[in-house]
Formats: C-alpha cells, structure tokens, sequence
C-alpha cells in the first residue's frame, strides 16, 4: 500500500493500483509458503481462477455498457444441472465418447446464448432496469437447478465422468484446459474492447446512452450482445467445471456472480459504465483468487477470513476509483 | 448618478490568474456599482468564466486584488463569498428536479421547528421571495415541471433568500425563448431597482443594449473596452470582442438549388406534431422557426428515428420508413442535436473517440485503425478551426469548440440531408461567423440543409426559405424579403394574417 500512495497523480493510481496489490499479494505469499510459487501451486491458482475469470471478462463488458448481470452463478449451475441431465439421458443411446461430451458442450453453450439472450431481451426491448430482470432470472435458475436435482444433486454418470475429467484435470504442453481456454478469452476479450467498434460502442453507451443514440449507435444491440456474449461465456465457464466436480446442486455457483462483478470493479472497471478493461479484471481474478490462496497455504489469519479481506479489497478498490473522480 | 462617484461594492484590480506556465487573465479590472447592471461580454476562452469564478471566490487570483467594498479581500472559498452576500448563478441549473420550488430555495438553510421542518414558513417565505421577482410560480410545484425561465427565477429567488446584494449570472438568457428573456430582464430591472450589482454574460448583445448600463469587453484574456453601456452599439461591441471588422455575418446565399432533396407529407410525431409537411432541395438552406415548443425539434427527431413518428417521407423521390437513428443515417440524413452536452458528446471522452463514434464503421474493419481515426482528427481541426488540447476529455473543451467538434462528427458520417438544431446555441459571436460560413458551404457543395433555431436573425440570415411552427403544426412560410422577424413572430405567436400555405405537392 506503501507503494502506491507514493505514485502520486490520482490518475495512474487506478491503472498501477491493481498490478501493485497484485505483486505485493505474490511477494507476500512466496515469503510466507516456500510453496507458493511452485508450478503445482500457480497451476491451481490459475485454474481456480479460470471459471470466475471467464465469466468476469463477459461481465467487463455487461458493466461497461452501463449495465449488470446477477444471474450468472445461478445460470452456471442450472446450465450445469441441464448438461448433466442431457448427458445421462443421451448416455444409453449414444455410450460414452466424443460424441456425448460434444453434445453436453453444444448443450451448455446454446443454453447459455439463450439465457442471455432472455435477459437481453428484458433489458434492450422491454426497457427494463438490469438490476431487476437479472434479479429476477438469478432466482428463477436458482430455484430450477434445485427443482431438476429435486432438492439433492445431480450427479454425472461415473464412467462418463472419468472419460470428461480431463477437459478440467488434462492439458496441453504442460498448462491444463481451463487456464488454456481462460487465456484466450481474455486475449479475444481485450483486443474486443480495445480495438473494436464493438468495445467502442460499449465505453459510449455506458458513459452516455443518450448521446450513443443521437450519435446512430444501435444502443439495443449492442446491449444485447453484451448479455449473449456474457451467457455463452457462462456456458464455457460450466463446460470447465462440471467435469471438475462431476455434479451440480442447488449450491453450485454460489455467488459467483458477486466475485465476477468484485473481479471487474478490483480491476478498474467504472461500475457505473463508461470505461472498461478486461486486463485489469484479469488482475482483479488473480487478486480474489491469491487472497484465498494464501490464507489457506498460511496460518497468520484463519481462511475463514477469506469473505472479509476480499470485502475490504473490494471497498478499496472502490475508494480508489471514485479518487480518480473529482481529481481534477 | 455618476456611476464614478459611489464606490463599487465588488471589485478586480489588476488581476490576474495563471494555470500552471499559462496566463489566462492579464491585469483585469472591473467595478461592481450597487444598483447597476454590468454586461460582461467576450468571445469563448476570453476569460469571461475565469473573472466570474474569481469574484466569486471560486478560485483565487494568482495576482491582484479582490476589493469588496473598497476594501482587499481574499474568499477561501465559495462559501465565503456567499456569506458576503454575493451569489453566482451558473448557465447549468443546480436545482433538484424531484424537489418542489420551495424545498430547492431552502435547500441547505431549511426552516426547523424543533426537530422538524417548518414547511409552511418555507413555502411563505418562498412565495414572498417570488413574488418580490413577480413570478406566480405556486411553490409546491415540482422543479421539474416548471419553464426554464421560471427555474431562473428560482434560482434568483434562492440567491435572494442569502441575502444577496451582488447577483452574477452567466448566460442567464441561453436556453431561454425571446418571451421568458423579456420576463428575466424585467427581473434584472427590479433588482437592479432594489439596489443589487448585478452582472451578467450573454452572446446576445441586443440584450446587452437593453439592459446593461456598464460594460466590460474582454478578449483574449485582457479587457478591451470598459465603460458606461450607452457609449456602444451592438455593431462596436461585436468588433471589440472579434477584434477585427466584422463586415457581414451571414455569407451570401449563393448555392445552386438541385433536384427534391426529402419531401415530407402528413408526418406526425404524437404528442408533439401533426400534420407536418415539406420539401427540401439539394443545395437549400431551410429555416426552421418557432417558439420553444412549439414542436420544432421534435417533428425533426421524429424524422431521423429518433422519436416514434409516422408519415409520408421521401428521400430523392423514393419512399422510406426510419424507425431508428442509423436507417436515417444509412439513408443520409443526419441530425445534429440542440444538447450538445447531454445528447451530442461523450464530455468524460477524448476528441478522437468522440469524432469518429457516429461512422465508427468507416475506421474499423474488425479492428479500428487508430491512425485513420488520428489523421481525421487532424483533418477535423484544421478544416473547423478547433482549438484546444488533444489531449483533453471533451467536457473541458469551450461551447464553441465543442459545438465544432460535434458538426466535425457529424461530417465525418457525409449526410446529403442534414438538420442542424440550435447551431449557435451558447457560442460567441465569431464562432457564430464560422459556423455560418460552414453550413452555406455544405449547401454549396449540394447538401440539402434544415437549420432550426430560436434566433430569428439567425433564421432569417442563413436560410433560403423559413418555414414557422406553431403548436406542433406548420403555421407558414416565408420567403425572400417576406422573412422579416415580425413577419416570422406574428406567424410563431399565431396573430395577424395566417398567410395561406400551398400544399406542396
């Protein structure tokens, strides 16, 4: 923290804030658990990271756009339960193979569009306020997750899970699926932001819907792609998790939504809308995600701390960001 | 009396004020009398705001003094300023919409008794203050839903309610129509009569002439002239501000008129217009005029989709139906907003962002090419004359500036029909002059152009033909040397011979 009250101009503060906690969280954990910076170590903190940090980049531009997303964590688990549930079905039809883990990752990305879609449509077309429609769909995905588990948990079959186990446990030249898959997100996400009309277009509608209308902006579209992009990247999230876990319930995805919104704000995002980064939400993931981690690798401060010090993070974060405000 | 004799009660001397290794002010001087009206005038960036802000304690001076009453002082803040009794009312309102007249007056000094407000005196004290502005306005009413001249009176009334015996106001009559101007400066009058200093900016030196019996000048950061009001007519005083001669202010009307451009027949926008009807040709400035709600930009939102609106419109011959913004832009009809801070620019975003957003398409193909962007910038600001740092957000930019960086914007998207509303609103008199020069150019180039506005002159000067408005229907037309202001305000206010409109087929 020292470090960075001493950059003294507000403005660089928000962009070199983040990247600051984040190196002196790293120092702080290498000094503390020889172990923390082992490959076994950095691997699962990444790949911990991947299913919030996917879904967080799809957030960044939801925010940016002036708009919010409450449903994801719940959508992630009824997507979860549906994938489950369609693979089961399809198991004794089609056996266990590429085909099936195929069909529950087409399953998974085209529920994902759709439920994005729907809350799309409530916002752009109904004129809804996002706070409320996705208020609304996060207790709906909830409440039908635990209705398709019937109150227990869905469980994917034993053997199928063994045969999709490695799209989360297996990996390529050393680096596992999730942070894989993870990687790219955030590279297609910030070069969508960054250089695109697209990105453009939602930096101006978040800094000022009014004047992205007179200025010819199809406003209502590009919302709603922010809410489709969001699904289908909720989508890709699941396809990572459930063979992680293997089942879904009604406490899958629990307030990941608030972790992917805390991800964005840590990160720099304007809450409000107007300015958005997808690197910086990355910085925000990792920084979440390295807290847990070391309190668990530590016995300085009891893990179950955990939801506090990210609270204050997050506060933190905040105060930073409104700095930058009136800094004129 | 000799304005000389009395001593001002608020006073530069000498001042300056710097912003890091830039001068803005140079050694200004300028007396407040008690019981007279001081016109502050000067082209945008001619460091009008910077007086303003020091007088009233918003920022300090970086040399010379501040006199209240004769004698040297320095306001901390605003506050202190205030508590002298010197109020400043900015051209933005600062009123809360959701709150009723009263409350807005009494916000931050509320009435108690014991732990509760004492809404009935507030809202005593509130009509005492209005009444004493002769303004009726029932002090329960929501601000929301009151004129923009009866928001200036509450924000007078509030100025009063301090005890206010110096009364600033910065372009208190820029979103008022002709009539709620004449309301305000009968306003003036009466404070002015109660033996309050007031002075006031405005770009409308008609008004100056009217009412303002000291006068100070400014350009480029100097005062250039100072002294009794009557020494100046409206001529000089534009000359002193331009500091150059200012032969015409209209170019002539010399484009060539083609071939029908938009006709529009049976358009309504609900609510707002019925039954509206026109044609434009290419190469033709049309003027639209009106007063203040009288559906004028409405009708014309209505048509670039921007408003629900149905209707007959044909654009070079061809039927089209616009239902949103980008299909009249596809289309080639652009409209270029009266609200230039709330509806026409990203104030919190740089000039680049902001001058390609409406033909991002042009600049990005999947990825923006930053550099065309920068080179269309550039173009931008040498070809409209913008000045100012690149580097800025756009909100810190001056009205006239950013009013060139909206036409810029809108030029960059190549409309053959565009509709300009309110071209001038809030900008100095030589940026006015360009912008003129501009829009008979693009009507040179056979562009087919709509100019709406509330300045009659403005109307009259620009436009080859000048259709008026009236109660969301078109009262008349007026062309040549039948466009005469009183021609357009018995039409506007619907007295006096309707002249008969041929339907144009």
């Amino acid at each position: 923290m020292t470090i960075a009250t001493l950059s003294s101009p507000k403005i660089k503060m928000s962009v070199i804030g983040p990247i600051v906690a984040l190196v002196v969280l790293i120092i702080m954990g290498a000094l503390m658990n020889p172990n923390f910076l082992s490959a076994g170590n950095i691997s699962n903190v990444l790949s911990r990271s991947a299913f919030i940090g996917i879904i967080a980049v799809g957030m960044t531009f939801v925010i940016t756009a002036g708009g919010l997303d409450l449903s994801v964590g719940s959508m992630a688990a009824f997507i979860a339960g549906l994938m489950i549930l369609v693979m089961n079905t399809a198991l004794p039809v089609m056996g266990i193979g590429i085909p099936i883990v195929l069909l529950g990752m087409a399953v998974a990305l085209f529920a994902g569009l759709f439920a994005g879609m729907l809350n799309g449509v409530l916002i752009t077309r109904l004129g809804m306020d996002a706070f409320i429609v996705t208020l609304g769909s996060m207790g709906i995905y909830r409440s039908l997750v635990t209705w398709l588990a019937d109150g227990g948990t869905l469980s994917l079959d034993f053997s199928l899970r063994t045969f999709y186990q490695p799209v989360y446990y297996g990996g390529t030249l050393g680096v596992s699926w999730p942070i894989i898959v993870f990687a790219l997100v955030v590279i297609g996400g910030e070069l969508l932001m960054r250089s695109t009309a697209f990105g453009r277009h939602c930096a101006a509608i978040g800094s000022n819907d009014q004047v992205a209308r007179y200025s010819s902006v199809r406003v209502a579209r590009v919302r709603m792609l922010t809410y489709v992009m969001l699904g289908v990247l909720v989508g890709i999230a699941t396809i990572m998790y459930v063979p992680r876990l293997g089942s879904a319930s009604s406490a899958t995805g629990l307030l990941w939504e608030l972790e992917a919104i805390a991800a964005v704000i840590v990160g720099g995002t304007a809450l409000k809308g107007g300015f958005g980064r997808v690197w910086g939400t990355v910085i925000g993931v990792l920084i979440l995600t390295l807290i847990g981690n070391i309190l668990n690798l530590t016995d300085l401060v009891s893990p179950y701390l955990n939801g506090a010090i990210q609270g204050a993070i997050i506060i933190l974060a905040v105060v930073l960001q409104r700095g930058r405000k009136p800094g004129q | 009396m000799g304005h000389a004799v009395t001593t001002p009660i608020l006073a530069l001397s000498k001042v300056s004020k710097s912003f890091g290794p830039i001068e803005v002010l140079h050694g200004a001087d300028i007396a407040l009398h008690p019981g007279r009206v001081h016109a502050l005038i000067g082209e945008n960036g001619a460091g009008k705001s910077t007086m303003m802000k020091i007088l009233t304690g918003y920022q300090p001076p970086s040399a010379g003094l501040v006199m209240l009453q004769g004698q040297p002082v320095s306001f901390a803040d605003m506050g202190q300023a205030e508590a002298q009794g010197i109020s400043l009312i900015h051209q933005e309102f600062n009123l809360a919409d959701h709150l009723t007249v009263a409350e807005n007056i009494f916000l931050g000094s509320e009435l108690r008794r014991g732990w509760f407000l004492d809404k009935p005196a507030m809202r005593a004290r509130s009509r005492d203050l209005l009444g004493r502005l002769r303004c009726d306005v029932d002090p329960d009413r929501l601000i929301s839903d009151l004129s923009n001249s009866d928001k200036q009176m509450v924000e007078i009334a509030k100025a009063l309610l301090r005890d206010t015996n110096v009364l600033i106001m910065d372009e208190p009559t820029a979103v008022l129509t002709r009539t709620e101007t004449a309301v305000l400066l009968d306003q003036v009058r009466a404070l002015r009569g109660h033996g309050t200093a007031v002075l006031f900016t405005s770009h409308k030196l008609d008004e100056v002439v009217a009412i303002a019996d000291d006068l100070t000048i400014m350009r480029d950061g100097s005062v250039v002239w100072s002294g009794p009001a009557n020494e100046m007519d409206e001529h000089q005083m534009a000359e002193a501000m331009v500091g150059r001669e200012i032969s015409t202010l209209y170019p002539p009307k010399d484009s060539m008129k083609g071939a029908l451009a938009l006709e529009v027949e049976g358009f309504h926008v609900p609510g707002f217009a019925e039954d509206i009807h026109f044609t434009l040709r290419k190469g033709e400035v049309l003027g639209i005029a009106g007063l203040i709600g009288s559906g004028r930009t409405e009708t014309f939102e209505g048509l670039a989709g921007l408003r629900a609106a149905h209707g007959t419109v044909r654009i070079n011959g061809d039927t089209v139906t616009i239902r949103h913004p980008w299909e009249a832009l596809a289309l080639g009809l652009a409209y270029l907003t009266e609200d230039r801070k709330t509806r026409g620019l990203l104030l919190t975003k740089g000039l680049r962002e902001n001058l390609t957003l409406q033909s991002l398409h042009k600049f990005s193909n999947w990825v923006i090419n930053t550099r065309a962007e920068d080179a269309a910038l550039n173009h931008a600001v040498t070809e409209f004359d913008i000045r100012g740092s690149r580097s800025v957000d756009v909100g810190s930019l001056s009205g006239g500036n950013q009013q060139k960086l909206l036409f810029a914007k809108t030029m960059l998207s190549d409309p053959d029909i565009l509709v300009i509303d309110e071209p001038t609103r809030g900008i100095d008199i030589g940026t006015k002059q360009q912008m003129y020069e501009f829009i008979r150019k693009l009507a040179a180039e056979g562009r087919a152009i709509v100019v709406i506005s509330s300045e009659m002159q403005e109307v009259i000067g620009l436009s080859d033909r000048v259709l008026v408005m009236r109660q969301g229907r078109i009262a008349g037309e007026l062309t040549g040397d039948s466009a005469t202001e009183d021609a357009i305000v018995r039409l506007a206010m619907g007295v006096g011979q309707s002249a008969p409109l041929e339907r144009t087929a």
